[in-house]
């Protein structure tokens, strides 16, 4: 029961929290650090110059280039609900690091201050400590105390993984990508790209070409892999793409849970993102990947904020594969993102579990694709969409059930929440079923905040920032639960901080 | 405690007056009734006193402790002590019924400058309370007021009532939608909050609430005013002769 008081609603550290930042965007902030940047604009050489500086293999290189002459043959999707003014890629910087990772140090003892100083500032542990679980009420818990291991990418490149020791003792092998290439190329040569084809799509492609930094994990056959893994992204330099790129393997038999974590400075021109996420999950292994998504989402004007271009994809390759995609996305100016499944095993199964969040002038178009072709397959949606301000969210999803995907079944759930009445909520869902002996489900509701449960909450003393924020986490707790606790709590405060000021 | 003078009310969607000059004083330690038939101002008035949305105040006052009531949020008329059980109470999904309390109770108790309830402290505060009303850990886990029946609802805003300790209770038809045993049990709940220092004001349309809630003083309301006046004998009369000898009376 104490558990339920930390985890549904809202604690009293949510609303302190969403006092304190008086409903700014918290980590606006930039590091002052001398930077390394790549020259201005895509080109072969950029693309063969960030090969170079990661120190990768020919085989890389090719890689790149391909994609990169892919890249220019491809247009910009344009099916999305979205709107933005047309983004020139030759003015972007595509690399930039800071000038002291020049000479990669060696441990985290070696990183520059000033990097760490700027992911303690964020709230992300660097040092190699346990985090208490539960940090409310955690003296009527057993005070269990929990490891996360944490991968910092801070524009291009990555400052450093922690407790990758004592993750190898476990067979564990959780790195930068940069590193993984150089290290475990077998890996990578094997997995890279078989998940989200080079080709896939104009961003994917793009990333293909250029991506700098991200992360790396493989879990070996059998191994529940001891902590938690996390990747935090930082933005922090100005007219700099990021484009990260993200690789997990989780082999036979194996378990692991993932975190990624996203912020940018407030600035004032728009910034692009465009990540690439691969999941390969072989027989009876199973993957939990969160994301808190919160990158800057410009002013209340619509000036500024990340652009969030991202391919995220699970392949269900095994028997009894299990994939869970849970996001919150509360940040970027627009966001085009739709973590799939593809449940190819027979009898695997994916869950996508999603709040998003736009307020003010966000433009949000997100869902995922489950794409059925084992038999006995099963997947899950459960989307929470929540509008404020002159936003727009739209939820796109795609339920396939192939002719060999017998007896499979599917449940979708969609919610909208509008507050206000000028924002715009939509639900774009595509069923495919081409077979007889498979179920869908398909349930969807559009409400508003309701005048009478604000009214409630405000007569029992709360104020009418603390009674959206308690309604608000009450429309989300069903994705809340499926978030490991540090997150949860996390999103429970971001929840009421990216909606503060959408009432009176 | 709560004084009420020549309040005149308009429902503003309506541009309609629905109160035309009520005069109400309910002493600390006094239990005042308002009954009335339907359409006569009875709700309106608890929802204008807590601060309801879509009210607009035309004349008169109101003030608890001598402070103005009507110039406030809901929020702060609750932290000064003012608390309205609601008729119909609203369903809350995915808030868990004791986290809303708690943020409830700390929302006051922040308010008023005092220290935060721990956890702990909560849990035993409110496991007792709810014990008190027949409400189990199951119901305080739930989302608020989700599936529960009529009488759940009602003990649940009793209970919310003995967390939040207000000075000034208004009950509004609390009795509606329940058979004997509910109203007994909720009737008992209010009757362990009666104190010295504690007004009620419990609003109903039927005499059978004033059985188990004994009244000090009855006042029965008709067309946006307090018609007439008088001890727990007067709820007797209604109850045997209905509204319409005592309005004919009046008139």
């Amino acid at each position: 029961m104490d558990d339920t008081l930390v985890k549904d609603g809202v604690d009293q550290e949510t609303v302190d929290a969403v006092r304190e930042v008086g409903g700014a965007y918290k980590h606006g902030w930039s590091t002052d650090i001398e930077m390394e940047y790549a020259p201005k604009g895509l080109t072969p050489d950029i693309v063969k110059l960030i090969s170079e500086k990661n120190e990768e293999p020919q085989w890389m290189t090719d890689w790149r280039l391909e994609a990169y002459e892919r890249w220019l043959t491809k247009k910009e999707p344009d099916w999305a609900m979205v709107d933005y003014p047309e983004i020139d890629f030759q003015d972007q910087y595509y690399y930039a690091r800071p000038k002291s990772m020049m000479v990669k140090p060696k441990s985290l003892d070696e990183v520059d201050p000033k990097l760490l100083a700027t992911y303690s500032k964020l709230g992300i542990p660097l040092q190699e400590q346990a985090i208490l679980a539960g940090v409310e009420g955690a003296g009527e818990m057993p005070a269990e105390a929990r490891k996360v291991a944490v991968d910092a990418v801070f524009d291009s490149v990555s400052v450093g993984t922690t407790f990758q020791k004592e993750l190898l003792e476990a067979g564990v092998i959780f790195c930068s990508i940069s590193e993984a290439i150089r290290e475990h190329p077998e890996l990578v040569r094997k997995y890279l790209g078989s998940v989200v084809p080079v080709s896939d799509n104009f961003y994917a492609t793009l990333n293909s070409a250029v991506f700098s930094d991200g992360s790396f994990v493989y879990v070996p056959p059998g191994v529940r892999c001891p902590m938690e893994l996390s990747t935090y992204f930082r933005i922090n330099a100005e007219n700099t793409g990021q484009f990260e790129r993200t690789l997990i393997i989780a082999d036979k038999g194996s378990y692991v849970s993932y975190l990624e974590g996203c912020t940018a400075p407030q600035r004032d021109e728009s910034q692009l993102h465009a990540a690439v996420v691969e999941i390969i999950i072989e027989e009876d292994a199973e993957v939990k990947y969160s994301t808190v998504q919160n990158w800057y989402p410009g002013d209340e004007n619509g000036k500024g904020g990340i652009y969030n271009f991202v391919t995220k994809r699970a392949d269900c390759r095994g028997d009894r594969a299990k994939v869970m995609w849970t996001q919150v996305e509360t940040g970027s100016a627009v966001t085009w993102k739709y973590p799939s499944c593809i449940l190819r095993g027979d009898d695997s199964q994916g869950e996508f579990y999603s709040i998003a969040i736009a307020n003010n002038m966000q433009q949000a178009d997100t869902g995922t694709k489950m794409i059925h072709l084992g038999k006995r397959t099963k997947s899950r949606i459960v989307s929470k969409g929540i509008s404020a301000g002159k936003a727009q969210n739209t939820y796109r999803g795609l339920v396939s059930m192939h002719p060999k995907a017998k007896e499979s079944r599917n449940y979708t759930q969609c919610d909208s929440l509008l507050i206000g009445s000028e924002c715009g909520a939509h639900t774009v869902p595509y069923i495919e079923v081409k077979n007889n002996s498979s179920r869908v489900e398909h349930e969807a509701t559009t409400s508003k905040v309701d005048d009478d449960q604000l009214f409630y909450c405000r007569s029992r003393g709360m104020d009418e920032e603390e009674a959206v924020a308690l309604v608000v986490n009450g429309f989300c707790k069903d994705v809340l639960q499926a978030l490991p606790m540090e997150f949860a709590m996390e999103a429970q405060q971001l929840v009421a901080i990216s909606l503060e000021g959408s009432v009176g | 405690m709560l004084s009420i003078k020549n309040l005149s009310v308009k429902l503003q969607e309506e541009d309609k007056q629905i109160l035309k000059g009520v005069d109400l004083e309910v002493e600390a330690g006094k239990v005042h009734a308002i009954m009335g038939p339907n359409g006569s101002g009875k709700s309106t008035l608890s929802y204008v006193l807590s601060g309801k949305a879509g009210y607009e105040v035309t004349d008169g006052s109101a003030t608890l402790e001598g402070v103005d009531l009507l110039g406030m949020e809901p929020e702060e008329r609750a932290a000064a002590g003012l608390f309205l059980a609601f008729q119909y109470p609203v369903e809350i999904p995915g808030v868990g019924n004791m986290t809303f309390l708690r943020t409830a109770v700390n929302a006051q108790r922040k308010a008023r400058g005092e220290e935060e309830m721990s956890a702990a402290d909560f849990l035993k505060v409110i496991r007792a309370k709810a014990k008190d009303l027949k409400i189990d850990a199951e119901m305080l886990k739930r989302p608020v007021n989700m599936g529960f029946s009529g009488g759940e609802k009602k003990r649940n805003e009793i209970l919310q009532m003995a967390m939040l300790e207000p000075k000034m209770c208004i009950l509004d038809e609390t009795d509606s939608g329940l058979d004997v045993d509910a109203m007994k049990l909720v009737a008992e709940g209010v009757n362990a909050l009666r104190s010295e220092g504690r007004g009620f004001l419990v609003i109903t349309h039927y005499q059978r609430l004033l059985d188990h809630i004994k009244p000090d003083v009855v006042h029965i309301m008709s067309d946006g005013r307090i018609v007439k006046t008088g001890g727990p004998e007067l709820a007797l009369e209604v109850e045997h002769n209905g509204y319409a000898d005592i309005l004919a009376e009046v008139a």
